[in-house]
């Protein structure tokens, strides 16, 4: 068959394919510099964040720990964590109180001690938890608090690249070390940890998630291969572990028993009912590895399970649970790395349908504006203008050092390397004085609902370039208004005091547990009325190295009623409140039967 | 990557029983299955039916507009794979599948010399892109586990393919001048030489070598000048790294894909001076594809 002749003008006709092929190069150009932080149409968000800081007469520095020399050419790497920041009220006097830790051998941590008045006191030394760096016993990495006892007075445990702490509060002003009494006295290279209540027995149980492994003593090594196995399915970090709370003050390790010993370098853990079957489940932001869903089988063992979760492997470094919607669910935001042109891991927002007989399972709907937020760590939900809707406040920024002098390339060469390589930690290119996605600014999430988010942090005063870590909401001054506490690596904290939009309204719920853990981690509370609905959890833990005021914050809107409140204990109880006065923060004990 | 299909038609070998335009496209499907399967690495099926669909029909339409007819679509089937696995954008947007799977196709229609293309189509969508929109797309953010086990495969399976195409002194001139060089630059440069010549392991270096550089419509005719252009590339590759290394300001296209940028630079120069060596006149008109 003969050839079909082809048409005439073939140069003209690749001449007019050259206009759409321009074309697509300069979309490209446009895309590129067209605003992904849509900062521009949100000019009013509804609040706004001042620095008080050093008002509040908050002076606390991060000093970042120094490792053993033969690791010294990624020091600045290993040595990237520990800034933390938690808050508890530990001396039962209604005013939300802060802690921060440090991570340098004789550096002490902090306890800021809310006076009331809009300023704080540091009493950790007199308090017996500022010493707690030292040779030997590690150094800090985070705390989180809860009253494993039921005392009525809010407990700590510090985890640390070295030994666990829990210390029992004495007297609301004192604590003592009972760590070995409690059988706790565990060398683990620690990031995070959260109390929970995974057996309903009204006793706070205790989740350590590991980083290094155990045997990894990061100022006397005896190797060097102690980094991961893999960028993305890294499986040879520490082993979490989860203690079972024996209520004679000791615990008991139930890792194997429960099925939740995973090795994936996970930096952060959350629990809460995601499937509500009534029983707390765990969520695990995994370093170089995948997100870890662990679903409890009525307190007797966790299955590992992956709806929605196993399309990409990323760097987890947070887990924040909140209502997104406002469909009385709680969804879950991980951060995760972005660099441009390196790396575009992109946070994940998974909207949760494990309840949804169609779907059982997350669905992730992290757009640029919120998949973006450069190396993200901390974040948490919380409605900082108390419209009803929650934001997200994203801190970021790993390593500021040098402005000229970028890490990114030697890590690029790296992380495509065998993993036998990159394992040993003397193979990996000095750092000197680089900066690895260093001084990136915070962002701030305004929740548009459907229209999507707005980063609005420059239009509400966050504009620092620190390298934040830790991030946590509480309401200070019992006002109605959540403020933001950062906690920066290798620099001083940041306390962001909140002005919401004054119109709007509010309400707060403080629980105290009776069948349930005193602290009540773990109730879950749906708010109804008009309009929309609301979940939120009183968290054991939450974020990176981070923990919110115990106290449940709702905004409302215009809304100037409550329909109804459902508290949903961990003891399995339901209570109701029907039209509860709003603007108002309510105590609420758990039933006794 | 490897344009298998044909704008003009130079030296493509072929083996005795099977074409190799489909070894290459098996190879290039298998790294896709296998990198899927075990690593989850497309990001969502959709980026892959975008970029599938975007180059299938470019291809389509394009070569219907030009010649008349439409030409076999392996080509753009191998684009289309290879941008899925190379190209991470930022978010879930699916806008640089789009546009990279149009502008690969159409740079074989629109930047040609004496009737041929000088640039491997994937080659050309990554660097434009990378050098266009640096702050919305990145290249590879997966690394397939860096596993041994999985490379060794997809190696094995690569340098046999690789063979039985005859391009297999191309990969191989590329990776000893990629080892010797880098070396050589870590000793100048007095840093350790492991890190410098770790990247050859990963995923992005065995679609480079095996999938782009080798690419038998874009690669010089005689056997002599394809082992000096590949050590060209390499030299232009480590130039590059050099300037990474000093800390130039150079655009992050040059930081993040070095070889991508090598080779566009070096690429089409040497094709259009083996045009113009060669003697190589304008296609007739009509004249139909040899393979």
């Amino acid at each position: 068959m003969p050839a079909k002749p082809a048409p005439k003008h073939q140069g003209l006709r690749r001449l007019l394919i050259a206009v759409p092929f321009v074309g697509a190069i300069v979309a490209a150009i446009r895309m590129d510099s067209a605003p992904s932080r849509a900062t521009t149409d949100v000019t009013h968000p509804g609040f706004a964040l001042r620095d008080e800081t050093a008002a509040a007469g908050i002076h606390f520095v991060h000093h970042r720990p120094t490792f053993d020399p033969k690791i010294a050419n990624i020091e600045p790497h290993v040595a990237g964590l520990g800034a933390s920041v938690s808050v508890a009220d530990f001396d039962g006097d209604g005013w939300p109180d802060l802690y921060f830790t440090n991570s340098r051998f004789g550096e002490p941590n902090a306890l800021y001690r809310n006076r009331g008045d809009g300023t704080f006191e540091d009493v950790a030394a007199s308090a017996g938890l500022a010493d707690l760096n030292r040779p030997g016993e590690g150094v800090s990495m985070g705390s989180v608090w809860g009253d494993f006892d039921n005392d009525g007075r809010e407990d700590v445990l510090v985890y640390r690249y070295g030994y666990l702490a829990l210390f029992k509060n004495v007297d609301g002003k004192h604590f003592q070390d009972v760590t070995e009494a409690a059988g706790l006295h565990r060398w683990v290279n620690s990031n995070g940890a959260i109390w929970l209540d995974y057996d309903r027995d009204g006793l706070l149980d205790l989740y350590v998630t590991a980083y290094f492994r155990d045997d990894v003593d990061l100022w006397h090594l005896s190797t060097t291969r102690i980094m991961h196995n893999s960028f993305e399915f890294a499986t040879n970090g520490g082993k979490n572990l989860m203690f079972h709370n024996l209520g004679n003050g000791k615990f008991e390790d139930v890792t194997d028993k429960l099925g939740v010993g995973s090795t994936r370098w996970t930096l952060a853990a959350a629990a809460a009912d995601l499937n509500e079957d009534g029983w707390p489940d765990l969520y695990l932001a995994n370093d170089y590895g995948p997100e870890e869903l662990y679903i409890n089988d009525h307190g007797k063992r966790f299955t590992l399970q992956t709806p929605g979760l196993e399309s990409e492997s990323k760097s987890g470094m947070a887990v924040a649970l909140g209502d997104v919607f406002n469909r009385g669910h709680l969804d879950v935001f991980v951060t995760n790395i972005s660099e441009k042109g390196y790396l575009f891991q992109n946070n994940n927002l998974r909207v949760n349908e494990l309840t949804d007989a169609g779907q059982r399972r997350f669905h992730n709907v992290a757009d640029p504006v919120v998949a973006d937020a450069g190396w993200a760590w901390g974040a948490q939900f919380g409605d900082l203008n108390n419209d009803g809707n929650n934001e997200l406040f994203v801190v970021n920024g790993f390593i500021s050092d040098d402005p000229k002098t970028n890490y990114w390339y030697s890590m690029s060469k790296i992380a495509g390397a065998n993993a036998r390589l990159f394992e040993d930690a003397k193979t990996w290119p000095a750092f000197g004085h680089a900066s690895l996605s260093g001084f990136e600014p915070s962002r701030v999430y305004l929740n548009r609902g459907l229209s999507g988010w707005a980063d609005v942090a420059k239009t509400v005063g966050v504009t620092d370039l620190a390298d934040g870590r830790a991030v946590a909401f509480a309401d200070l001054s019992n006002r109605g208004a959540l403020d933001v506490i950062v906690a920066n690596q290798n620099q001083p904290a940041i306390l962001y005091r909140n002005r919401p939009d004054s119109t709007n309204h509010w309400i707060e719920l403080s629980l105290t547990g009776t069948r349930s853990n005193r602290s009540a981690i773990g109730a879950e509370v749906v708010l109804e009325t008009s309009g929309f609905k609301q979940r939120r959890v009183v968290d054991g833990g939450m974020g990176f190295a981070s923990q919110n005021d115990r106290r449940l914050h709702f905004g409302l809107g215009h809304t100037e009623w409550v329909d109804r409140i459902v508290i949903h204990w961990p003891s399995g109880e339901q209570q109701i409140l029907a039209n509860p006065a709003v603007d108002r923060i309510h105590a609420v004990t758990e039933p006794k039967s | 990557m490897t344009d298998a299909s044909a704008v003009s038609q130079p030296t493509l070998p072929r083996t005795k029983s099977i074409d190799p335009r489909y070894l290459i496209a098996g190879l290039i499907t298998l790294v896709l299955v296998v990198a899927q399967l075990r690593y989850h690495v497309v990001g969502g099926y959709e980026r892959l039916a975008v970029a599938l669909l975007t180059c299938t029909i470019t291809e389509a339409l394009l070569s219907w507009f030009v010649r008349g007819r439409v030409v076999n679509l392996q080509s753009a089937y191998i684009s289309g794979i290879s941008l899925t696995l190379l190209l991470k954008p930022q978010g879930a947007t699916l806008w640089p599948f789009v546009l990279g799977g149009f502008l690969a196709i159409a740079s074989k229609y629109v930047l040609q010399y004496r009737g041929n293309h000088l640039w491997n189509p994937t080659n050309f969508a990554i660097s434009a892109l990378l050098l266009a929109a640096p702050n919305r797309i990145s290249v590879l953010s997966h690394q397939w586990g860096n596993d041994v086990a999985t490379n060794l495969v997809i190696w094995i399976f690569g340098l046999v393919i690789a063979a039985r195409v005859r391009v297999l002194h191309i990969t191989l001139t590329y990776v000893v001048s990629f080892l010797l060089l880098n070396s050589l630059r870590a000793t100048l440069l007095h840093q350790p030489i492991l890190p410098e010549i770790a990247p050859i392991t990963g995923p992005m270096y065995q679609l480079f070598v095996f999938f782009m550089i080798t690419d038998p419509r874009t690669i010089v005719r005689e056997r002599r000048w394809q082992v000096v252009v590949a050590v060209l590339v390499a030299v232009v590759e480590t130039a590059i790294r050099f300037a990474s290394d000093q800390g130039w300001p150079l655009p992050t296209a040059f930081n993040v894909g070095p070889a991508f940028l090598a080779l566009a630079i070096v690429g089409p120069i040497a094709k259009a001076i083996d045009l113009t060596r060669s003697g190589a006149t304008p296609r007739r008109a009509g004249s139909p594809a040899t393979s």
